[in-house]
């Protein structure tokens, strides 16, 4: 797990806002700041500040069209979170190898 | 990848040792030996004792795994809080006696019971969330 990139996801999405923003872009695809903002219930400013986290964790992307931007999901981002199930996998089972060894090495 | 919810949140892993539960317990409850097998630490086997881990720093990462002791039942079940990189879990050690040996059963869970309860209050949880994010990576894979 890079724990850099992991760090930014995990802090990006252990906000329940933030998440049902994520999770809205992911379902339904690109939306504008303001369709999201209608759908969060919370201010426009507010979801900027969200999707500028979001951003930062390279959870979302955005483009501009006039004067709205629009925002898309960027599942990829969410590697880490994945990983988290594999990198304790590995971990655990060369952890158990150890104990094994190590209950070899004890007196009974 | 995993193909249901419950296997996003938990990780099971299970071994029969050829040793008695008295031992085990011993290498899963004493500071020192547990060293030796998973990583330094400061635990003790009281409830509500708050512990670290301590791994390999890695770049904007300590290392620092904290935890508090949840269950201690001698012989039989030993739970920890596990709190890394800003996701908290729990560790569960479950022992049953079995002929010659010991069958130990690990499950690390990603969320903590009391958690998803303070999350359900929230518009949106992380349980939920998980689910969704099956969902999400299935179509992203196809």
């Amino acid at each position: 797990m890079k724990a850099a990139h992991a760090n930014h996801v995990f802090r990006a999405l252990a906000d329940p806002t933030r998440r049902s923003i994520f999770e809205e872009l992911s379902l339904r695809g690109e939306q504008t700041v303001h369709a999201l903002t209608r759908y969060a219930g919370v201010s426009q400013p507010a979801v900027s500040k969200h999707l500028t986290v979001l951003k930062r964790a390279k959870l979302v992307r955005h483009r501009r069209e006039g004067r709205e931007t629009h925002y898309r999901a960027q599942p990829d981002a969410l590697a880490p979170m994945v990983d988290w199930l594999h990198h304790y996998g590995t971990f655990w089972s060369d952890k158990f190898d150890r104990l094994e060894a190590l209950l070899e090495r004890m007196e009974p | 990848m995993s193909t249901s919810t419950e296997n996003t949140r938990t990780l099971v892993i299970e071994r029969v040792f050829p040793h008695t539960p008295e031992k085990l317990w011993r290498a899963l409850t004493e500071s020192p030996l547990v060293a030796q097998w998973l990583l330094k630490n400061d635990f003790a086997p009281t409830i509500g004792h708050k512990f670290q881990f301590r791994s390999e720093p890695m770049p904007q990462w300590d290392g620092v795994i904290d935890c508090e002791v949840l269950v201690v039942d001698p012989l039989k079940q030993l739970s920890y809080s596990w709190n890394a990189l800003g996701l908290e879990s729990v560790v569960l050690f479950t022992l049953a006696p079995t002929q010659g040996g010991t069958h130990l059963r690990m499950e690390h869970s990603g969320f903590r019971a009391d958690q998803q309860t303070a999350y359900n209050g929230a518009n949106y949880g992380w349980q939920k969330f998980l689910g969704g994010l099956e969902r999400v990576l299935a179509g992203e894979m196809q």
